[in-house]
């Protein structure tokens, strides 16, 4: 690699890069837009990647491999992180040995999410630094800041990216792979990593100091930037925000920060002290704004109408006007639909005709809300299809209970629908319950990725495969049916109905793949059976 | 301040090559010696929805999307995804519909991204053997000629 090539990454690709030129040697994740990229890339580079049933399981299998010497990455999107939420705080406390980065792909303006939490929040909430890139060359060069960072304090980093960031393709100049890259080795550490309270009150303190040590650090920083000036307009900014300020205020002074938790706040008196006006251009929550006020200083924040959504040039060149006018809503494109021959369309059109009360999940299947469906009441987050069904179910009048139904697809199920079965076993309805579980053979929605319900690994090669079927009846369900959701049958419609009027629990697995990628998974299957066998 | 920054925003459908088409854009400005970034939204406009790419090169690019109002060029892969994306295209800026060029012509009526792209790259200061070099590497060996072809009859179609 002697010869300087420009390559023309995502962000997503740029941090995959990172990973290996950082000797990370195990990365695990769950698949979510928009953060699936980067393992995936990683892998086809050569790095050992994995999925995890889902962000929690990553997580912990990323702190083992950072608390054995290795370096490990963990890859999310934004709501991922709640669900590893509960590991986040406490390797907070207990620290790592080899760096642990932690990426959470956050989606202002909900592009293809539930929600549009700002996870900056979790830095300072759990204590823990963050690091936020703003193009794909800052996404490879901080990536590889964030490792020396977590070795340097032994603490994780959070790697904060946007939608905007995973997604955009912009030029990076990849420097020499790290030398020295420690290779794993267990050194016994109790105090430090078994979190009883007695061990995990000093853990605190000792974060809390390490968090001072890293915020003087952070003073004389690399990770920020400053953007010389007019003294009339200072701006501070933070991730692709950047991009858009310097386009809509090319005269201004910026102060653009990498290393957002713990803050800079010399540096940023400074700035502001400097300056006539200073605003505080950031997308999502004005958490950077309320956190500079705190400290005394006086900036201004964006209009609470800019909280919503991205930001892009024109927003922040309105921003900067004050401008609080309504903004021009274009014309709104052709929405997404459940495709032509989608297995799902079978399932949903049953459940309109029986006026089915039906408790959602995430995926593709969401769409089953859309006209000309109308089959879909409910969808809260990942796995929420069945405790969400439950409690309508045991609460509900019996006429409206016996309607209703829990519908959760393969991978989201795999992700955080088991817990919610073992509630219908231990907790069943009066009325009974059904779950359907659709089965399309895949991850469609972000993208066609592999998890345990498929008997095949990232690479799609063979691996051990959880059955859904087998998994109901040893938790104790009677009634658990398997069918081919065909167009033109009536097998589903006769099954579903015969399971509501049963008033016991039941399970139906609805399995076709997907169309999409049907042909792959023929490919896959002729290369190899799964590690464990079962009924296919 | 941003004159030598030219904006380009494809559109299109799922599944049309909108991503395919502002890929190969990108990778040739790139070679060409631009700065250069390309932006789109992925997720949930894999199911048929509207899909548009942003593609933005010059000396130096700064924001990943185009602005509202300053595209200098919209190309789209279906007739009604114009007005869902006029908002961006400036005063004077030029939109190059898919009626532009002879779809019969086409060896593979998959290839209307290509020959769309061939049709922009009449009004781009960006070599002819780029484009080829890049589509080249953009398909494999079977679809050459079909995109090579397709290429070649946009870029004779501007009247």
């Amino acid at each position: 690699m002697s010869e300087q090539k420009r390559l023309l990454l995502s962000g997503d690709e740029a941090i995959g890069l990172a990973a290996l030129h950082a000797g990370v040697k195990l990365g695990a994740g769950y698949p979510g837009t928009p953060s699936t990229e980067i393992l995936e890339y990683f892998a086809e580079l050569g790095g050992k990647a994995q999925w995890s049933p889902n962000e929690k399981v990553a997580l912990e299998v990323a702190i083992g491999a950072a608390f054995g010497g290795a370096r490990a990455l963990a890859t999310m999107k934004h709501v991922g992180l709640n669900v590893a939420a509960d590991p986040l705080f406490t390797v907070a406390y207990t620290g790592v040995t080899a760096a642990l980065i932690i990426i959470s792909a956050d989606d202002p303006g909900l592009a293809s999410s539930q929600n549009e939490q700002d996870n900056r929040r979790y830095a300072e909430a759990a204590g823990i630094p963050m690091v936020e890139p703003a193009s794909s060359q800052e996404a490879y060069d901080f990536f590889l800041a964030a490792v020396e960072l977590s070795e340097r304090w032994h603490v994780p980093v959070l790697y904060r990216i946007t939608t905007r960031v995973c997604h955009s393709k912009t030029v990076v100049l990849p420097r020499e792979p790290l030398a020295n890259v420690p290779p794993a080795n267990y050194i016994r550490d109790v105090r430090t990593r078994v979190m009883i309270p007695a061990y995990a009150r000093p853990a605190h303190h000792q974060l809390r100091n390490k968090l001072k040590e890293i915020a003087a650090w952070n003073e004389a920083g690399v990770l920020n930037q400053e953007v010389p000036g007019s003294a009339k307009l200072g701006i501070i900014t933070n991730g692709v925000s950047f991009m858009h300020a310097r386009e809509a205020a090319p005269d201004a002074s910026i102060l653009k920060l990498g290393l957002t938790y713990p803050l800079p706040m010399e540096k940023i008196a400074q700035f502001v002290h400097r300056v006539d006006r200073c605003v505080v251009v950031e997308e999502g929550d004005p958490w950077l704004a309320d956190a500079i006020r705190a400290h005394g200083l006086k900036v201004e924040s964006k209009p609470e109408m800019y909280r919503f959504g991205e930001l892009n040039v024109n927003r922040v060149r309105r921003i900067l006007n004050r401008d609080t006018s309504p903004e021009p809503a274009p014309k709104p494109g052709k929405p997404p639909q459940l495709c032509e021959g989608c297995s799902h369309r079978v399932v949903f059109e049953v459940l309109r005709d029986l006026d089915c009360i039906v408790s959602g999940d995430i995926g593709c299947y969401t769409l089953g809300v859309l006209p000309p469906f109308n089959a879909m009441d409910t969808c809260v987050c990942m796995g929420a299809s069945l405790g969400v069904g439950l409690g309508l179910r045991h609460t509900l009048p019996p006429d409206q209970a016996r309607r209703v139904v829990s519908v959760i697809g393969d991978s989201t199920f795999v992700h955080s629908g088991i817990t919610g079965l073992v509630e219908m076993v231990y907790n069943p309805p009066a009325t009974g319950h059904l779950l359907i579980i659709l089965d399309n053979g895949t991850t469609a929605m972000t993208g066609h990725q592999e998890h345990a319900g498929t008997g095949r690994n990232l690479l799609h090669d063979p691996a051990g495969k959880v059955c859904f079927e087998d998994l109901a009846r040893s938790l104790g369900v009677k009634r658990v049916h398997v069918v081919d959701p065909r167009p033109g049958s009536d097998e589903v419609a006769q099954l579903i109905k015969e399971c509501l009027a049963s008033g016991e629990i039941a399970v139906i697995v609805a399995r076709r793949p997907c169309i999409l990628v049907a042909k792959q998974i023929r490919e896959y299957e002729k290369c190899g059976t799964a590690l464990t066998l079962t009924e296919a | 301040m941003n004159q030598q920054v030219t904006n380009v925003v494809i559109g299109g459908l799922g599944g049309q090559g909108v991503l395919r088409a502002s890929d190969i854009l990108a990778d040739v400005v790139l070679r060409a010696g631009y700065d250069v970034k390309k932006s789109e939204l992925h997720g949930m406009s894999q199911r048929g929805g509207s899909v548009s790419s942003d593609v933005r090169f010059g000396a130096v690019v700064h924001s990943p999307m185009v602005p509202a109002g300053e595209a200098d060029y919209l190309l789209v892969l279906t007739a009604d995804q114009v007005e869902p994306n006029r908002h961006v295209v400036r005063s004077g800026g030029i939109i190059i519909l898919p009626d532009q060029v002879d779809s019969a012509k086409l060896l593979n009526r998959k290839s209307l991204n290509v020959a769309l792209l061939g049709l922009l790259s009449s009004y781009l200061p960006l070599p002819e053997e780029l484009w080829m070099a890049t589509i080249r590497e953009q398909f494999p060996e079977k679809l050459h000629a079909a995109n090579e072809q397709a290429f070649k009859l946009g870029r004779a179609a501007r009247v």
